[in-house]
């Protein structure tokens, strides 16, 4: 009998853990941190490492659970739809959550949907190909692409994400026509392109950085080299006018209590303020940011006008041809 | 890195008192779902999954696995000493095992069961630890065209060794795959047979299936049956098996464990396959075949070695591609995910703790399993005579609310009643779960691969062919789904049936 006492104990525990009360005292429970991709990617790596932090300065257990699927899409319509207590919160990724409300039918969330509690790092986005490819400069990258259009093929995480949109955006720039395969998350790039099943990839830094020797890594979207990427040039050396980047926080539905938000943004600030935590980030390859609602708002809003222009500047929703 | 090195890491992440405490408590639960007819190992690992959200991935991992094989070990007490299996590996255990306690020797039958399957433990477990390491180096070679094939293949197999009608086993399995279509479609985002009920998004739950395919069913089903509770309690004394006893059950124990970490690897209900097929071969190899069902040592010695080995095996194609080979891989796989620990060939050189840790939790777990299973027979005995009107109704109770805990949703607690009564009416009918099972978990995987393979391949349907580990696979799937239509060898396939379903009753 010894099995049913300890399950009920465990039982018992685990309901009262979950039982929620009053904006006053929040948080009296655990909070579930649902993360739009899969284990291993970044929200993850950086939900993981915020994690104990947060604990304690929450004083309560976080629980990240997964929910992958449609360039997390998927995630953020549960979400959107979720009780507004401050007991689940959601990794998020800009520029996904803009795009994909203007261009995807079945999405059940708006960007206003939410209000962003904090921007916690952005990763900018380079590209790399497998180590065997023929191409060693993005020069020779392009010059390839453009004797064999369609044929080069590049994964990246999601549609309207900002793998995708990158993708999109340096065809457009450089006149090419790359094959895009969508994934469900960095870490199953990350072995595809290890492996050798897809050619080149528009991805994040911080597989970049990690995987470095196993791929070659052929530019880097920020302004300035990356000081963990000392060799790799940035597309605006080679004449690329473009700084392809994801950034990534946590956000609640709209409907939360305005002092919830406010003291998950607290917990927030405090974690990400931490220098500790910015070392063990950079290390990862990620850029640290610390910014609460406000400014994450203002972050926002900036990258939505430029995706606009974007969007109407390259017409870029047409298909290459 | 040299293997002392990762073996040293593993015992240092083992040997913590939280650690060898959850390594107690899997092994534990599993002796006890292995007693207890009605709830197996699949049905255990999905209940206490909720539970382990607040320990760490390894922690939870090394008792969810303890869970897997201490299930096997208290299998064969019910076996032996009341002629039912706690679960079906143990089904054939039953044959020679319940005669020898008949005959006054429960004891040393209880004793090489659990001796065979602690030896079979161990050598399965250094074949993991020998096997993946390197294995998982070459699962890069894998891209989503071979993982296709790999799946594809895995259901085919399983289908093909179902112990029925195999026509029934397929339609199980494409059952399972249309089921895995629920949800928003990965790649484009859009909802399908959703009906708009949120809940669905993100596809029909595996934890509320397999409780009610396995927790919720089997109730009902055992419900139905009046199990004799006789238990023969007073003649356990000499668990020590004697000299002439550890001679004619050596080879068998060693032919068994090497036999079912091979069947293990492969998809499939391995333990159940593997512990029939080296029933099988004793007889075969025996001088005095005649004698198997009155009590033969070997009866009990090679099949109880095999389940056990065959669960090692099984962790093969977890540790290295991330593939469940059975179902209850399949609810591991979902602990993983839970746990925030990506499954695939990046594993064991991302979270060397983890995959070494759990190793040696598999030598200290198999050393528990002996201690708990020889001097604590009689604690297991009493278990069973807890009446069936108290258990059933409790194991009901813990299912329902283990699924409500889950994500606190009415809809999935009313998916498990679903799938408890489908799964009632399919045993009924002689229809199979575990190819909707593993179609279920694997369906929306091999969808993903499929739609890769062909975006990277533009639409060509020859990456299949053109690629030689994948065309391995699709020739191989092809043969054993034209084979039932060749006389010869479907004829063969029926006399195999009718054999192991013989030896059932």
């Amino acid at each position: 009998m010894q099995k049913w006492k300890w399950m009920f104990g465990a039982f018992a525990v685990f309901s009262m853990l979950t039982l929620n009360a009053g904006a006053q005292d929040f948080p009296k429970g655990s909070i579930n941190y649902w993360n739009p991709f899969n284990p291993g990617g970044e929200v993850d790596i950086a939900a993981r490492a915020m994690q104990p932090y947060l604990e304690k300065n929450l004083g309560v257990p976080i629980v990240v659970n997964y929910f992958p699927g449609a360039g997390g899409a998927l995630c953020w319509s549960k979400l959107a739809a979720a009780k507004p207590d401050g007991y689940t919160v959601g990794g998020f990724s800009i520029p996904h959550i803009i795009l994909q409300p203007m261009f995807m039918k079945d999405v059940a969330f708006k960007t206003e949907d939410f209000v962003i509690v904090s921007i916690v790092e952005y990763t900018p986005i380079g590209l790399a190909v497998k180590k065997d490819f023929k191409v060693n400069t993005v020069r020779e990258f392009i010059e390839y692409a453009k004797a064999n259009p369609g044929k080069i093929s590049c994964g990246g995480v999601g549609k309207f994400s900002g793998h995708h949109f990158a993708t999109l955006q340096f065809m457009k720039l450089t006149g090419t026509n790359l094959n895009y395969a969508t994934f469900t998350g960095t870490s199953q790039v990350q072995t595809a392109i290890l492996g050798g099943h897809i050619d080149a990839s528009f991805t994040n830094s911080t597989l970049l950085v990690t995987s470095r020797d196993q791929i070659k890594v052929l530019a880097v979207g920020s302004p300035e080299r990356m000081p963990q990427l000392p060799d790799v040039p940035t597309f605006k050396e080679l004449d690329l006018e473009f700084y392809p980047r994801i950034a990534r926080g946590v956000m609640v539905p709209k409907a939360v209590p305005r002092e919830i938000q406010v003291r998950l943004e607290k917990a927030f600030l405090d974690t990400t303020s931490k220098p500790e935590f910015k070392v063990k980030m950079e290390q990862g390859g990620f850029v640290p940011q610390v910014m609460g609602i406000a400014d994450s708002h203002k972050y926002l809003e900036a990258e939505t006008k430029l995706l606009n222009k974007l969007i109407q500047d390259y017409n870029l929703l047409q298909p290459t041809k | 890195m040299d293997l002392t090195h990762y073996i040293l890491l593993g015992a240092q992440t083992l040997f913590t008192p939280t650690n060898i405490l959850f390594c107690f408590i899997g092994v534990l639960m599993g002796t006890l779902v292995g007693v207890l007819p009605g709830l197996g190992p699949t049905a255990a690992i999905a209940l206490l999954l909720p539970n382990t959200f607040h320990v760490s991935p390894v922690s939870a991992i090394i008792m969810l696995a303890g869970i897997y094989y201490g299930a096997m070990y208290g299998g064969s007490t019910t076996s032996i000493l009341v002629n039912i299996p706690g679960e079906a590996a143990s089904v054939i255990t039953c044959l020679d095992g319940y005669q020898m306690a008949l005959k006054g020797r429960a004891g040393p039958a209880l004793g090489i069961a659990a001796f065979g399957s602690f030896i079979a433990g161990t050598i399965s477990v250094l074949g993991l630890m020998l096997v993946a390491p390197p294995l998982a180096k070459f699962a890069l070679a894998f891209g989503p065209a071979e993982y296709f094939s790999l799946m594809l293949m895995g259901i085919v197999i399983l289908i093909y060794l179902a112990a029925g009608s195999m026509l029934k086993a397929l339609m199980m399995g494409i059952f399972g795959l249309l089921i895995g279509t629920i949800g928003m479609d990965a790649i484009s985002g859009t909802q399908r047979l959703t009906f708009g009920i949120l809940e669905l998004c993100d596809g029909v739950g595996l934890i509320p299936a397999i409780m009610g395919l396995f927790g919720v069913a089997e109730v009902i089903a055992n419900v139905e049956q009046a199990i004799r509770t006789d238990v023969i309690t007073t003649k356990v004394k000499n668990l020590l098996p004697n000299l002439q006893d550890w001679k004619d059950s050596f080879w068998p124990i060693i032919r068994g464990s090497f036999l079912g970490f091979f069947i293990g690897v492969l998809p499939g209900p391995a333990p159940v396959i593997s512990s029939f097929s080296s029933y099988a071969i004793e007889k075969k190899l025996s001088k005095t075949p005649e004698k198997f069902g009155t009590g033969m040592i070997q009866g009990v010695a090679g099949p109880e070695s095999a389940n056990n080995a065959a669960t090692g095996g099984a962790f093969i194609p977890l540790f290295t591609l991330g593939i469940p080979a059975n179902s209850v891989i399949a609810v591991l796989l979902g602990a993983f995910m839970i746990h925030g620990i990506q499954p695939g060939p990046m594993l064991i050189s991302k979270y060397p703790d983890l995959f070494w840790g759990t190793i040696m939790s598999m030598y200290l777990g198999n050393a528990m399993l002996l201690i708990l299973n020889l001097p604590l027979i009689g604690l297991w005995v009493q278990v069973l005579k807890v009446p069936y009107p108290i258990l059933f109704p409790l194991i009901l109770l813990f299912c329902l609310v283990g699924v409500f805990s889950l994500n606190f949703s009415q809809v999935e607690v009313a998916l498990m009643i679903g799938f408890g009564v489908f799964g009632y009416l399919a045993r009924k009918f002689k229809f199979e779960m575990a190819p909707l099972v593993l179609a279920l978990v694997i369906g929306p995987m091999m969808e993903n691969n499929l739609r890769l393979s062909l975006i990277i391949s533009q639409g060509s349907p020859w990456v299949f062919i053109k690629h030689p580990i994948s065309a391995a696979f699709i020739f191989i799937t092809l043969a054993l789904l034209i084979s039932p239509v060749v006389p010869w060898i479907g004829r063969r396939r029926k006399k195999l049936q009718e054999k192991v379903e013989g030896e059932k009753v």
